[in-house]
C-alpha cells in the first residue's frame, strides 16, 4: 500500500491447536507465561472471525473460560475488561493477563480446577491475506466501499493493522495521514473508535458513520 | 448451466467464493488425493462427495480413493474408533495384524497415486498406516481425524500415534480433540452442503408425502433423531426421554438410521432399539439406506424438534443439518454439539434422558421461542458450517503446507 493508494485486502484466520491445555488456574498461569505470542493474540481477537453465538457475554476466550468452566465470575470480569488496544505489544498484554491470574491465585486458599473435558485449550492461528483487487486513491471514494467490505477486510485493516503498523494504528488512518493535514479530523475520529466490545459488523457500521460524518463536516468548511 | 461455485455464491455471497478462487490459484494442477473407508454413509463420505468435485472445478487435480477390507478389518477399525472415543477395549494382536495387512494391500493397490500426489489427505484411522508403507512419497501428508479423541483409551492411541506422528500435519474438528503431536494441529470443523439432496430446500408437499409414507401424523409434534444405530448415539436414552414426555404432551418419536458399510455393530444395536421400543405406534424406527438423502431431508424438515442425544460425538453433522433447517436442537453436551448448540439460543444441551424430556416439553409449550431459535439456528450454520468455509480452510492448509508459511500467507493477486 503506498501513501496514495488504499488497496483493500481481506483475510481469514485458520486456527492451530498448540496441544497445551490447562486444567487449573495455576497451570493456566504457567502456560500463559510461555505460550506462543500468536496464541495470546488469537484468544483476544480471533473470536471476531470465528464461530460464535451472538452477543458474547465476555470479550476474550480467557474470560469466557473463567466464567463458563472455572465458575469464577470475579476473575471473568477482571479478564474481560482488559483492553488489548492499550498495550504496546503482545508481551505487555500477556504480562497483564498473568498479573491478574497471579492476583487471583494469591486471594484463593485453593487452586480452582475444571472438570475433565473443560480444560482451556491454547490455540494460535495462521492468517491468510487475500487481495480483493479493489483499490482507491481518493479518500472520498473509499467511503462508498465501506458498507460492502467483508468482515475479514474490516478485521485486517482495523484490527490486525495494529500489530503491523508502526504506531499500532488502523490502516485507514495510516493511509489518510499520507495526505498531510487534509484529513486530520477524520484520522482523529477513526483513531478514537474502540474496536473492542463489539462485533465486526458493528465495527463496520461505526467506521462508515465516523467516516461519513467527518467528510460531511469537511464539506461544510471544517477540516475532515 | 451455472458451475458449482456460482450456485454456492447465491447462498453464501460472492466474497466467500472469491476467497476460494484466490486460494485455489496457486494450487491449479496440484494433485490432491483423499483416502477414506467408505464411499457412502457417514459424514466423511458426504463431505468428500462434494469437496472433490469442487476442487476439480477450481482446477485442482483432486481424486478420492476408498480403502477396502474383509469383515475382520472393519471389526478392528470399529474397535479402534470406539477406543479412541474412550471405550476401554483392547484390540487383539490378530486383529491388529489384519489392520496392518489390509493397509499394506490397499497401499500397494494405490501406491502410484499415493507416491505421486502433492497432498494426501488420509481420513480417520482406517487407512492411517499407509504412510508407514510409503517410502517414496513426493508430497505432504495430512491425517484428518473426524472423531472425538479427547479421552482416548491410551494403548490404542499409542498404537495409532506411531503411524500418525510422521504426517506433516493433522486436522481435528475441535481443539479439545487434538492430541499432542510435533506437527501442526489444524482445527477445522466439518460442514454440510446446502446444495446436496440432504440439505436443499424441499417443497412442502414433498415433505408431507414422505411423512405420510412412514405413517407419521401431521397433527402431532414430531421429535426426530437421525443417526446410525450406535450406542454412543444413545437411541435407548432417546426412547426413555420420549416416554417421559408422552405422559404430558402428545408426541411422536422418529429414530432414523442409515447404514454405513464400515459399521458392523449397527444391526445389533438396531435390534436392541426395536425391542426396547416395543409396539408403540408413535415410535417410528426407520431403517433408511445410506443414500436416502432426500428422505432424511424431508424428515428433518417435517420435524418440530431435532434431537441428537449423543454420549460421545465427533462434530455432530446431523445437528448441523437440523439447525440448517431452522429447527431447535436438543443435543448431548459432548463433542462438537457444544460448539453448535447454546442453551436458549438455538436449542438446549442435555446430559440425561430426563434433561432432554424437560427441554422438549418446555419447547413444545413455547412455540414462539422455537421459531426464534430456528432462525438463530439457520444463521449460525450459514455463517460457520457450510462446505464453502470448509473448502476455504482446506485450501488454506494446503497453501500453507506447500508454501511452507508459518504465520502469514499472502495471496497477492485479484480474485478473477
Amino acid at each position: 500500500m503506498t501513501n496514495q493508494t488504499f488497496r483493500i485486502l481481506d483475510c481469514a484466520l485458520i486456527p492451530i491447536a498448540t496441544g497445551e491445555k490447562a486444567q487449573n488456574l495455576r497451570e493456566f498461569r504457567d502456560l500463559l507465561k510461555k505460550i506462543h505470542s500468536g496464541s495470546i493474540y488469537y484468544h483476544f481477537w480471533g473470536g471476531l472471525l470465528h464461530p460464535h453465538f451472538d452477543d458474547p457475554e465476555f470479550q476474550n476466550d480467557f474470560a469466557v473460560w473463567a466464567s463458563r468452566d472455572l465458575h469464577d465470575p470475579k476473575l471473568a470480569e477482571q479478564l474481560s475488561i482488559i483492553d488489548p488496544n492499550i498495550y504496546k505489544n503482545v508481551e505487555d498484554l500477556r504480562n497483564e493477563v498473568v498479573e491478574i491470574i497471579e492476583e487471583r491465585l494469591s486471594e484463593s486458599d485453593h487452586v480452582p480446577w475444571v472438570k475433565a473435558g473443560h480444560e482451556f485449550d491454547f490455540i494460535r492461528s495462521q492468517i491468510v491475506i487475500f487481495d480483493t483487487g479493489i483499490s482507491y486513491s481518493d479518500p472520498e471514494e473509499l467511503i462508498v466501499s465501506i458498507p460492502g467490505m467483508s468482515l475479514g477486510s474490516i478485521f485486517f485493516h482495523f484490527i490486525d493493522a495494529r500489530r503491523r503498523t508502526q504506531e499500532s494504528k488502523n490502516d485507514f488512518s495510516v493511509w489518510l495521514k499520507g495526505f498531510g493535514d487534509r484529513y486530520s479530523g477524520l484520522v482523529e475520529d477513526l483513531d478514537a473508535i474502540d474496536p473492542y466490545f463489539t462485533t465486526l459488523n458493528e465495527l463496520r457500521q461505526e467506521i462508515h458513520r465516523v467516516y461519513s460524518n467527518s467528510l460531511k463536516k469537511a464539506s461544510n468548511g471544517k477540516s475532515a | 448451466m451455472e458451475n458449482l461455485l456460482e450456485q454456492y455464491a447465491q447462498i453464501v455471497g460472492n466474497e466467500v467464493t472469491d476467497h476460494i478462487r484466490q486460494l485455489a490459484n496457486p494450487l491449479k494442477g496440484a494433485r490432491i488425493l483423499h483416502v477414506n473407508s467408505t464411499k457412502e454413509g457417514g459424514g466423511v463420505a458426504e463431505i468428500l462427495n462434494r469437496l472433490v468435485p469442487l476442487k476439480r472445478e477450481l482446477g485442482i487435480n483432486a481424486d478420492w480413493e476408498v480403502i477396502t477390507g474383509e469383515k475382520e478389518f472393519y471389526q478392528c477399525t470399529k474397535k479402534m474408533h470406539n477406543s479412541l472415543q474412550g471405550d476401554r477395549d483392547d484390540i487383539s494382536s490378530e486383529l491388529l495384524a489384519i489392520y496392518e495387512k489390509t493397509n499394506l494391500e490397499n497401499f500397494e493397490r494405490l501406491k502410484d497415486k499415493l507416491e505421486e500426489a502433492d497432498i494426501v489427505f488420509i481420513h480417520d484411522p482406517q487407512p492411517a498406516a499407509f504412510l508407514h508403507y510409503c517410502t517414496g512419497r513426493k508430497g505432504k501428508w495430512v491425517w484428518r481425524c473426524h472423531i472425538d479423541v479427547s479421552h482416548p483409551y491410551r494403548p490404542v492411541w499409542k498404537y495409532l500415534r506411531e503411524y500418525i506422528k510422521g504426517y506433516d500435519a493433522s486436522i481435528w474438528s475441535l481443539s479439545s480433540f487434538a492430541q499432542p503431536l510435533t506437527h501442526p494441529l489444524y482445527l477445522i470443523p466439518p460442514s454440510i452442503d446446502p446444495l446436496s439432496d440432504k440439505n436443499i430446500e424441499l417443497p412442502e408437499n414433498v415433505v408431507s408425502e414422505f411423512l405420510d409414507s412412514w405413517g407419521i401424523k401431521k397433527d402431532c409434534p414430531v421429535i426426530t433423531q437421525v443417526s446410525r444405530f450406535d450406542r454412543f448415539k444413545d437411541p435407548i436414552g432417546v426412547i426413555r426421554s420420549y416416554r417421559l414426555i408422552k405422559n404430558y404432551v402428545p408426541v411422536q418419536l422418529v429414530l432414523a438410521g442409515g447404514g454405513a458399510t464400515d459399521d458392523p455393530e449397527g444391526s445389533q444395536v438396531l435390534q436392541e432399539v426395536k425391542a426396547f421400543a416395543g409396539n408403540d405406534p408413535d415410535v417410528h424406527i426407520l431403517e433408511l439406506p445410506s443414500d436416502a438423502h432426500r428422505a432424511i431431508n424431508a424428515l428433518q424438515r417435517g420435524s418440530d424438534i431435532i434431537i441428537q442425544k449423543s454420549l460421545k460425538e465427533g462434530f455432530g453433522l446431523t445437528v448441523t443439518e437440523g439447525l440448517w433447517k431452522g429447527k431447535p436442537v436438543i443435543g448431548g453436551d459432548v463433542g462438537g454439539i457444544k460448539l453448535q448448540v447454546l442453551n436458549h439460543y438455538n436449542g438446549f444441551r442435555v446430559n440425561t434422558p430426563e434433561g432432554a424430556a424437560m427441554r422438549i416439553r418446555y419447547l413444545l409449550k413455547h412455540r414462539e421461542l422455537m421459531e426464534a431459535m430456528g432462525r438463530n439456528a439457520r444463521q449460525l450454520v450459514l455463517d460457520n458450517y457450510l462446505i464453502t468455509r470448509h473448502l476455504r480452510e482446506y485450501l488454506t492448509l494446503v497453501v500453507a503446507l506447500l508454501l511452507g508459511s508459518e504465520e502469514k500467507i499472502e495471496l497477492n493477486y485479484p480474485a478473477h
